[in-house]
């Protein structure tokens, strides 16, 4: 079964990095998948250096499967140290790249890391505007 | 490797090979051919029909029809009873069967239902996802054709009270005789996962088909029967050469025969030991799981008396089950989500939902079906490893487990 999983997969699935709860997240997007019910939970912290805001530390918790889990971990290390404007870019499409593609029947896993990471972009700008 | 997944194949047992052997390059013959070796084939071909006429407790061998698996024979019987009854009443057929069916079966219905406009009925089960004989009984129609029950089911393993379902079809036979109601009704049973451990005699249970595949007792893939009580009519759906008495177009797999049969007659023999043994490994299993797991729920009937011996599916709250298998599968122990049938796709189990299970939890679904594969031993192994697993996956799951 895991020939179902390329090598960078599995490494990320079996060593998952930034695994758990943030318990003083600046924002957090939850996200359910619609195909197959698995959810994710992705926290972040985000400081403000030289005018750009950057995502200082990220964390993570996915209930699914082994492509849910590899994703969600990889996100947090691509996006970890970027500014907003930059993590807001990246599509589920590069997160299935930077793992080395995924199969087929896979490929909606990787809605979910991307679209948490956009939910607690929001909700981050949401709580922000609330101290204001 | 460790081997957990017997319902879902298992291997060739050697004797089976040996049985096999002879009739692939040597004893070769077309058994529709008149010279010798033709003759010959023919020959053991009809030897294999009586032997699993006479497991089976059938009349005659000519109720047996040989076919490439349960799949196959469902299809073919499903269909071929529909399409004879539709034929013969003139109009629209009612099918009858459970929301838990394999697919083979299900999807065969869904199909009769769109492409032949046939009217169907689905039967929920009870949360221990067994079927309840009164509902059944109540939906039955004047123009039901087919009813199709499973015997044992391959995803939690619940023994489906086919005994008593078949009475009550007896009796709805009889009143339509009385009544002159015309449509003819056969009884189909899936009986693949149950035929290693429990007996069935066709001579004292009222079954009109039933469907069998080797492979799931120790017999080669890609080959089954389809057992058809004489007098139940039925279209033959596969067309071409005059095999099978008309019943299945298609030069029979002689050598896979007659390693099904040789297979159904060890099955047969040693049903009784088989069983208690397996059952005292499933026992065991599920005595450690729920001891040293938190938060896990052992699906299907409470009673083992409902209970196919082989297999115990758990749900481990707060975990996927597909990661659970990846984290075994690295350390060479296999095992099952639901059917493996259901891991290529996404959606939760229509069996697990059927008993009433939130997709949530359906999704924490693990099935471990044991077999002669096994020792006590390999639980032993797995149970060093999984509680191990499942923290780990809870630690990282947003869901409580
Ligand atoms: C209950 C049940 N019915 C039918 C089948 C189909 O058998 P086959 O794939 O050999 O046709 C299986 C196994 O896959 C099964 O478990
Ligand atoms: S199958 Fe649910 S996230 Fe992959």
């Amino acid at each position: 079964m895991s020939d179902l999983y390329g090598e960078k997969v599995m490494d990320h699935f079996t060593n998952p990095r930034n695994v758990g709860v943030m318990k003083d997240a600046d924002g957090v997007g939850e996200v359910g998948n619609p195909t197959c019910g698995d959810i994710m939970k992705l926290y972040i912290k985000v400081r403000e250096k030289n005018g750009e805001r950057i995502i200082s530390d990220i964390s993570f918790q996915t209930l699914g499967c082994g492509a849910a889990i590899a994703t969600s971990s990889i996100v947090t290390e691509m996006v970890k140290g970027k500014s907003l404007k930059e993590a807001e870019k990246i599509s589920n499409k590069a997160v299935a790249e930077a793992l080395g593609g995924l199969p087929p029947v896979k490929m909606h896993c990787s809605n979910l890391a991307a679209t948490a990471l956009l939910n607690a972009i929001e909700d981050y700008k949401k709580n922000k505007k609330g101290e204001k | 490797m460790i081997y957990f997944d017997h319902a879902a194949t298992t291997p060739i047992a050697p004797k089976v090979l040996k049985a096999m052997e002879p009739y692939f390059s040597e004893k070769f013959g077309n058994p529709s051919s008149i010279y010798r070796i033709g003759r010959e084939a023919k020959s053991i071909l009809e030897e294999a029909r009586k032997t699993a006429a006479d497991i089976l407790g059938a009349e005659s061998p000519m109720e047996i029809v040989f076919t490439s698996g349960a799949t196959e024979s469902s299809n073919l019987g499903i269909k071929g009873a529909m399409e004879a009854a539709a034929f013969e009443t003139g109009s629209r057929v009612h099918v009858l069967t459970t929301a838990i069916e394999h697919h083979s079966v299900l999807d065969t219905v869904k199909h009769l239902e769109k492409s032949f406009g046939a009217e169907t009925t689905f039967l929920s089960v009870t949360r221990e996802g067994l079927a309840d004989p009164k509902d059944l009984s109540k939906a039955i129609k004047d123009n039901t054709a087919v009813i199709s029950v499973m015997s044992g089911n391959n995803e939690m393993g619940a023994l489906q009270p086919i005994e008593e379902i078949a009475q009550i079809i007896e009796l709805e036979k009889e009143r339509r005789k009385k009544q002159g109601i015309e449509t003819p009704l056969v009884f189909h049973v899936d009986a693949v996962q149950s035929f290693a451990f429990k007996k069935i005699s066709l001579k004292d249970l009222p079954i009109d088909m039933l469907s069998l595949t080797a492979h799931k007792f120790y017999g080669p893939k890609g080959v089954g029967l389809l057992y058809v009580r004489q007098g139940t009519k039925f279209n033959s759906q596969q067309k071409g050469g005059a095999q099978e008495k008309g019943r299945r177009a298609g030069t029979e797999n002689v050598p896979y025969i007659v390693g099904m049969v040789k297979a159904m007659q060890i099955a047969d023999e040693k049903r009784d030991k088989y069983s208690k043994k397996i059952t005292s490994f499933t026992n065991y299993l599920v005595e450690k799981v729920t001891a040293e797991i938190q938060n896990v729920e052992l699906i299907g009937p409470k009673s083992n008396q409902s209970r196919l011996p082989h297999i115990a599916t758990f749900l481990f709250k707060g975990v996927e089950g597909e990661s659970v298998l990846l984290n075994l599968d690295m350390l060479d122990i296999a095992a099952s989500s639901g059917s493996a049938c259901t891991s290529g796709s996404l959606e939760p189990s229509h069996v697990t939902k059927a008993m009433g299970y939130d997709d949530l939890s359906a999704h924490g679904a693990v099935r471990f079906s044991l077999g002669e594969l096994n020792k006590k031993s390999d639980i032993d192994k797995l149970m060093e490893n999984l509680p191990g697993i499942i923290d780990k996956l809870r630690a990282m799951s947003p869901v409580k487990g």
